[in-house]
This record gives structure tokens, sequence and C-alpha cells, in this order.
């Protein structure tokens, strides 16, 4: 054997070797990531009877849907509170974040797309002003316009209602859907809206000819994004909606787990129901997930 | 080009929406800053003026004390920490595997569930209780041999916030990793390719040619991770509440509290201003700086 080829078998198996240290260390921090969802998944699914502290870690011995669909439904607090107190389940809560999410989703993905279109292919003198004024929006501490904001929602008759939590949603999502589409459709080139001009289509008729048909992608990532804030939503939920009857599911689950008259399996199992809906959208459309994100740290 | 009458209409089309944010973001924060100036205490509004004494107060307060120094040492752990993890989960990605994606993926799901979800998880995990009772983590470090690593998670005097800013860290250094990521793949492969012709160790090409590159991100990632800590909320209330002598307080919690349970509305507002303020300072210049070079290119 010759020394040329000596060496070349041996800075292979070196390759070898760091690609097998380098994913042992990817698996190692994979298991770190993954640590709760294992939890939530082993305990929602062990029967009552098997559920302990000191066993938390082992796999159930069989699959058992009670902690789930006690979490659901509702029913009689833990043992030491028995008949003493009762809790409703968080169907009811789930529903109300569907009510809520679905439609504010959709009407702040229309208005950010029409700002969008409007400040970048209608640009007017001081239109870029216009939009860093715009953008501080999505960064404030809403806690700096809250009390106004329970005034105006009184004032108008929507504290405590749907209507209410949505209008807070729609109107506080405006900055992020006009950046994500103003990214967007500057991309598409101007030249594609002039033909249309020339063409003798109007600023209404290139936005429903031309741009609106090229925006799927771009109204995925907004959806996608407003989706998951708003079914993550705490603060604006918490504040708006006292009725525990009419509560989106955060606020419900923190209730439930806060006030601590249910057996720790059935947080669990709850605390997997209100997570499933943007886990679900992440795993579907992850790559449009990750855009949104991109946009929210400017570099769209 | 565009028509007079059409340049009227998209100023029109986009005015219901700056119209918005004008109220709803500015006229808004006028008007807290207004209730922070008052003697608003109770349930109906009075607007009699106060000048800065809910601000002297609040400063003199023992428990904002407490919540500045959680909120510093909270942000502290949660950006080196989110940084550090981000960079080396990007470095160890940016190597041409095949599974790239799924790891990625992995590392970057916590970023699509809420803080109330993981504050709940994260809360059992943390669970300090010892002896029989132990549980969470804990209990696995003592199954494993790993006795050195139990300890009294937010319990712990004085840092026990560092606890909270664990689980947040958990949650929040996919999207750094992401945000990495993002800039490694924006470097061109010659200029590694040509460090490496000069004969510098890989190592050398990450620490002189690959990490001043991705100074921009770094600067993006702590003005974004810096925004979020101080506006940090949800997870603490899904944690841990305020804790005893308000060893896991901020001021995000004191604000809602005190506004919303004790109907102190004018120290509410002063606490909402001093974050507002506190964000500012972090945002404003870099938001003018990104649009500016924006418009350059």
């Amino acid at each position: 054997m010759s020394a040329q080829t000596d060496q070349t078998s041996r800075s292979l198996s070196g390759i070898r070797w760091t690609r097998v240290l380098l994913y042992a260390v990817l698996i190692g921090f994979a298991v770190f990531y993954l640590i709760p969802v294992y939890i939530l998944l082993v305990t929602g699914l062990k029967s009552f009877d098997e559920v302990s502290l000191a066993t938390m870690w082992n796999l159930p011995s069989s699959i058992s849907l009670d902690s789930f669909v006690k979490a659901w439904t509702g029913g009689e607090a833990a043992e030491g509170f028995g008949g003493l107190a009762s809790f409703g389940g968080l169907g009811k809560n789930f529903v109300n974040s569907l009510w809520l999410t679905i439609p504010a989703t959709i009407i702040s993905a229309m208005i950010g797309s029409i700002n969008g279109y409007l400040l970048t292919k209608w640009k007017f003198r001081g239109s870029d002003i216009l939009f860093i004024f715009l953008l501080f929006g999505m960064f404030i501490p809403y806690q700096s316009i809250l009390i106004p904001l329970m005034q105006v929602l009184s004032a108008v008759g929507l504290s405590g209602t749907m209507p209410g939590l949505i209008a807070c949603h729609v109107i506080y999502g405006i900055s992020i859907t006009t950046l994500i589409f103003r990214n967007y459709y500057a991309a598409v080139p101007t030249e594609l809206i002039e033909a249309s001009r020339i063409d003798g289509a109007n600023i209404f008729g290139i936005y429903w000819y031309v741009l609106f048909p090229l925006s799927v992608p771009g109204f995925v990532v907004v959806m996608i994004w407003q989706f998951t804030q708003i079914w993550n939503d705490f603060l604006f939920a918490v504040t708006v909606i006292g009725n525990p009857d009419l509560q989106p599911i955060t606020v419900a689950l923190n209730n439930l787990a806060g006030s601590m008259i249910v057996e720790w399996n059935v947080q669990m199992a709850g605390a997997l129901i209100a997570a499933i809906p943007t886990l679900l959208v992440y795993i579907l459309l992850g790559r449009f997930f990750v855009r949104g994100l991109m946009a929210g740290s400017l570099k769209g | 080009m565009n028509s007079r009458k059409e340049r009227i209409l998209s100023i029109a089309l986009v005015s219901p929406s700056i119209l918005a944010i004008a109220i709803f973001v500015y006229g808004f924060i006028g008007w807290s800053v207004r209730v922070s100036l008052s003697q608003w205490k109770g349930l109906l509004p009075d607007y009699t003026w106060a000048g800065l004494k809910n601000y002297i107060g609040l400063f003199s307060d023992p428990r904002f004390m407490i919540d500045i120094k959680n909120t510093l040492i909270f942000t502290f752990t949660f950006m080196a920490g989110c940084l550090l993890l981000g960079l080396l989960l990007a470095l160890l990605l940016d190597q041409g595997l095949k599974a790239e994606g799924f790891f990625r993926s992995v590392y970057l799901f916590p970023m699509a569930i809420s803080f109330i979800v993981t504050g709940v998880v994260w809360r059992w995990l943390m669970n300090p209780a010892a002896g029989t009772r132990m549980s969470g983590l804990n209990l696995l470090f003592t199954n494993l041999g790993l006795d050195f690593l139990v300890n009294q998670w937010h319990t712990t005097p004085k840092w026990g916030i560092a606890a909270i800013a664990l689980a947040a860290v958990w949650q929040m250094s996919g999207y750094t990793m992401a945000m990495y990521l993002a800039g490694l793949r924006a470097i061109p492969d010659e200029l590694r390719e040509a460090a490496r012709v000069d004969g510098a160790t890989e190592w050398q090409i990450t620490r002189h040619v690959i990490w001043p590159l991705l100074r921009p991100v770094t600067l993006a990632a702590v003005i974004i991770l810096g925004h979020i800590s101080l506006k940090i909320y949800d997870l603490v209330v899904a944690m841990t509440g305020p804790g005893p002598g308000f060893a896991t307080d901020v001021p995000a919690y004191f604000m809602w509290e005190t506004t919303f349970q004790a109907n102190r509305f004018n120290r509410g507002a002063a606490i909402a201003i001093v974050l507002l303020v506190l964000v500012a300072i972090l945002i404003v210049p870099y938001l003018a700086r990104t649009t500016t070079t924006e418009d350059e290119s």
C-alpha cells in the first residue's frame, strides 16, 4: 500500500468520525428541545391510576385518553378538592379561540395586503416615513396602550366581547401584516404594474387582476403568522375578556393550571390541546412560518 | 406617472390604517402618559393633575427595584443563552448535512407554541420539591447520576428569575438559530474558499471571516431578544407569578396587577410608560438604521 492511499483513507475516516460526532451533538440538542413534548405526551396518555410524579419519566404501560377527555369536557376537581369544586373543560375555549383567530387572521391579512400594495406600487412623498411610523406599532409593549384601550372598548360596548378582542388583534396586527406584504410586493417587478396601466387598468384593477393572483404565498406567510400570534396571545385575551365561558384557550389553560384544583396529567393534556393547532400549522407549513419569523426581525 | 386622481385615491385607501395606528398606538400612548400624571385610583377615571408623583413613587418602591434587577438578570440569561445556543446550532447545521431540515424544524418548533403552554410544562419540569416528592428535571438528573445539577430552580434565592429565562431560552433559541442560519447562507462560499487557499484553519475562518460578517445578525438578535425580555409577561404568569418576596416579579406583571387588580391606574400607567421608554431606546435607533439602509440599497 502506498503512502498516498494510506493518507487518503485516514482523512476519509477522519471526516466520517467528525460526522458521527456532529450528529451525536445534534441529536443531543434535539433531545433537549423535545423533552417537554415527551413529558406532555407520556403524561397525557397515562391512565389516572398510573400517574405519579415519581414515575413521570416512565412510558405509560397502556394508552389511555382519559386525561384528554377530562381536559376537554371538564369534570370534578382533583382528590382533596372533590365535591368542593368542578371545572369546565377546555373544549368550549378551544372553539372560542377558533372563533377569535380565524376572522381576525383573515381580516388582518386583507388589510396588510392592500397597505403593502399601496406603499410599494403607489409610493407617494413621505410613504417611507409613514412606513417607519407604522412599524413602531409592532414593537411597543401593549401595556402602554392597555388602559385607554379598555376605556374605549367599554365606551363602545365591546369590552368583554369577542368582536372587541378581534378588533384589538386586527388593529395591532396592521404593522406586521403591512411589513410582510410590503417586502413581498417589493419583489414584484414594477414593469408588470406599468404594463397593466398602459393597458388601461386602474388602481383596483391592477390589484385585483395582477397583484392578487400573485399573492398566494404572501397570504400564506401572513395568515400563518397572524394565526400563530393570535392563537397564542394571552395579554389582550386576559385583559379584554373576563367571562370564563368566552375566554380563549390560553387564558382558560392558565386558569386551569394555576388554580391547582386539577390533576397535573389533566393540565398536561390541556397544554397539548392548546398547542396542537399551531403545531399542526408549523409541521405542515413550516417553511412559510420561518419566512414570517424572519420578517419580524426586519430581514424579510 | 400616476395620475393625480389615483394618487389621491391611493392615499385615501391607506389612510384608514394610518389613522388607526395614529389613534390606537400614538394617541393611546399619549393618553397613557396623561393617566400616569393623574391621580386615577379606583374604577372611575380621575384626571386630577399629579405631576411626576407616580413616577417618583414608583422609583422609591422596593418592589419596582426588585423588578428592575429581575429584568436585568432575565435579559442577561435569556440573551446569552439564545445567542450562544443559536450561533452554535447554526454553525453545526451549516455543514451541508442531509438531515439539516429535520434538525432545524425540531430546534425551531417551540416558536410555534404559546408562552402559556411553555410555562405550564416547564413549571412541572422545574418542580423544586425535594426528597420523596422530587420530580421533573431534578428527578431525571438524580436518576442519571447527575446529582450536582439538582437545584431549586425558580425558588433559588435572588436568582430564581433565571430559571424562567431558561424556559424562554428553550422557546426562543431556535429563532436566533434561524436568524444566524440566514446570515450564514448570505455569506458567499468564495470567501471561505479564499481563506482556505491562504491556509486558514476552519476555526480561523469561523473566527476571523464568518463572525465579523455575522455582526449585523447579532445586533438584530440582541435588539429583538432584548425587547422581548423587557416585555416578558405570559411566561411568568404561567410558571410562577410574582413569587415569594417578588423573586420572579417583572415590570409587565407588576403593571397588570397594579392596574387591573388593584385599580391603581395612575401607578400602572407609569410602569407601562417606563417599559415603553426602555423598549423605544432599544428599538427606535435600530428601526431608523434598518429602514434607511434599506432605502440606500
